[in-house]
């Protein structure tokens, strides 16, 4: 893995306007996303992990400028792209892909498969007909599928399958970023399984690089590289796999992790149970964001807001009493 | 002596439909004993839902028909009483708690009215006296500032809420038997937590017997007693807790365990079970697992295995069989 960033994310911030009356005045926001920064490193996972509602899945797709940001910059290989033209930013979209979660609802019910993955061949005048068929083939063959799949339409696949054409459509121009919005969330465990060994395999053949959004720590854990916890809008504790499963910092991360239940008898003895709910992002609560929820709360934490600061080694952390 | 509250025997439960006769359930034999959590796990299309909404009687007949079986409730085969006889048990002293607090939940009536229902309905209580129960029970659940939620409709509430309104609901009659169908699988973990301690919390106070349904494995190793692995319509394994997770014997239940991501293992590349679950109008011969197993030989093939019961601990499959 080189060290060399691929994006880096600064400040980026989406808040989705709440009109209300005649004339459709803003009368408050949704802080989807609330000033998160990082940087994600040529071949690197990247897991973004929270609950629902803390805008991880906004974060992907503002990223993408698949949503147009509020503030802030997305620098892909050194351009911004929320400055781009829509020429320059159609010609980005070879190298920027999503997966979606779910395999049912993302796949065009009338187009086969060979249409749906041969799409964007099409769309950026790259092949059409047999040369078209001949790269579709390559990489159903990439993804597990079979020959004669290209031609059969999404409803006589499985969930794992279907998925296995989305991964497909993804890789199909040969991009260096892939954004994974809760690929496996729909899957039984044991076809979770085998896509995750896909996307694994695929990430080194094809040299990728993911941000890999995922409300499920045990997936995020075995995929990433490292992990970026998320909370109401804000990043909360950003690390190394290792560091942020071993010794996470972040009350919130720690409770978090204690919640996971492990398929072993006995072994769920010390979890942190949290009291109450995420609190709403429209009006979220001054100082920290967790400070409701916190057990360890001073007075401080519900004036000032923490930064993310580097505890060492490069774990960051936005809490007052780290 | 242990008391049963539930027994099934030779479920079979198929669904008739254009393309065939699909086997959902297929020859289930289990007990659930009085305070005892019975744990079933299983993928999709398993069958484990359909055990349940069989138990309940809350599958819509036709297509679905129960084929042959018993399902003794407190000493009464349930498939030989009325419509009506049914009616009073379900939600009275067998009831469920569904996957999916949003759409269980009736849209238009308030917390309130949803939990008076059924206690006006079941136990035949004056209006006052219902509304004074339910806000018992929403403390009982906890849900803070009770008097004020039994006003609230649904959608004001958020998703551990709800999901504690349909515990509550479950609550209301006080069951002897609780059915619990993924009842933490549309939450966050960190409700999920809260949900499972709530429930852990209750089964201490109230000692109701419970089945939790669930495709989580870790949930099962937390709240279970004794669990079920379901595949393809019938159990698998069965053990209590402790013997299915240290002395594992069905190559169906190992590759699920091997699936799981672990939490604190570093496995770099994950064993996993190959292929499909079979399609249920349509399953292999033999033993229905074979095609996907990684010990499978040809007997495996060609004859179905019996459940093999190794001193309670009981598992489909022919490497327990004594001559493999």
């Amino acid at each position: 893995m080189s060290s060399n960033p691929l994006l880096e994310v600064k400040k980026l911030k989406k808040y989705f306007p709440i009109k209300s009356g005649i004339l459709s005045k803003t009368v408050a926001n949704v802080k989807a996303v609330d000033g998160i920064d990082f940087t994600i490193n040529c071949g690197e996972t990247l897991g973004l992990v929270g609950e629902s509602g803390c805008g991880k899945s906004t974060a992907g797709r503002t990223i993408l400028r698949l949503l147009e940001a509020t503030e802030g910059e997305v620098v892909f290989e050194g351009q911004n792209i929320f400055n781009l033209e829509s020429e320059k930013l159609r010609e980005l979209r070879k190298e920027m892909q999503i997966i979606f979660q779910d395999p049912y609802g993302s796949l065009n019910p009338r187009n086969t498969v060979g249409d749906i993955v041969g799409a964007a061949y099409i769309i950026h005048g790259i092949a059409r007909g047999k040369e078209k068929r001949q790269k579709v083939l390559k990489l159903l063959d990439t993804v597990g599928l079979r020959e004669e799949h290209i031609d059969r339409y999404p409803h006589e696949f499985s969930g794992g399958q279907r998925q296995r054409i989305s991964i497909a459509r993804a890789l199909a121009l040969n991009p260096k970023l892939v954004v994974c919005d809760e690929p496996l969330s729909a899957l039984d465990v044991s076809i979770q399984a085998q896509v995750i060994n896909l996307m694994r395999d695929i990430q080194q053949q094809f040299n990728l690089t993911y941000v890999f959004i995922s409300h499920d720590l045990k997936v995020v854990k075995h995929i990433s590289d490292r992990v970026a916890v998320m909370y109401l809008g804000k990043i909360v504790e950003l690390a190394s796999k290792k560091d942020m499963y071993s010794s996470p910092q972040h009350p919130y991360t720690q409770a978090l992790l204690s919640a996971i239940p492990v398929p072993r008898p006995g072994a769920n003895k010390n979890r942190i149970i949290l009291e109450g709910d995420v609190p709403s992002p429209v009006d979220p609560p001054d100082g920290c964001r967790f400070h409701t929820r916190c057990w360890e709360k001073i007075n401080i934490c519900q004036e000032e807001k923490p930064v993310l600061k580097d505890l060492g080694g490069g774990h960051f952390c936005a809490c007052h009493r780290r | 002596m242990e008391k049963k509250i539930l027994e099934v025997k030779g479920l079979k439960t198929y669904f008739y439909t254009e393309d065939g006769i699909a086997a959902a359930v297929d020859g289930v034999d289990f007990e659930v004993a009085k305070k005892e959590t019975l744990g079933i796990v299983g993928e999709s299309g398993c069958g484990k839902s359909v055990t349940a909404l069989s138990i309940m009687g809350l599958l819509e007949s036709p297509p679905a028909q129960i084929a042959a079986g018993e399902i003794i409730f407190k000493g009464e085969d349930l498939l030989k009483k009325s419509d009506k006889e049914r009616r009073n048990i379900r939600g009275n002293e067998i009831s469920m708690i569904f996957q999916e607090p949003m759409t269980s939940l009736n849209p238009v009536l308030s917390v309130g009215n949803q939990i008076g229902e059924v206690l006006r309905i079941h136990q035949r209580l004056k209006k006052q006296e219902a509304a004074d129960k339910t806000i018992e029970l929403l403390d009982l659940v906890g849900i803070p500032l009770p008097e004020r939620r039994i006003k609230e409709f649904p959608h004001q509430l958020s998703g551990g809420i709800r999901q504690r309104v349909m515990i509550a609901i479950a609550l209301a009659c006080n069951p002897s038997l609780i059915i619990a169908d993924e009842p933490t699988t549309a939450l966050d973990v960190t409700i999920q937590a809260q949900i499972l301690e709530l429930m852990k919390d209750l089964k201490e106070k109230l000692n109701t017997a419970i089945m939790l349904i669930t495709h989580d494995l870790g949930l099962i190793a937390e709240v279970a007693q004794n669990v079920m692995v379901m595949y393809a319509g019938q159990i698998v394994e069965y053990a209590d807790v402790d013997r299915l997770f240290e002395q594992t014997m069905h190559p169906y239940t190992i590759g699920l365990l091997e699936s799981i991501p672990g939490v604190d293992l570093e496995i770099d590349r994950l064993d996993v079970i190959k292929g499909l679950v079979p399609n249920l109008y349509d399953l292999p011969q033999g033993c229905r697992f074979h095609p996907r197993c990684k010990d499978a030989r040809t007997v495996c093939k060609e004859k179905e295995p019996k459940l093999y019961d190794l001193k309670g601990h009981k598992v489909r499959c022919f490497k327990y069989s004594g001559t493999w």
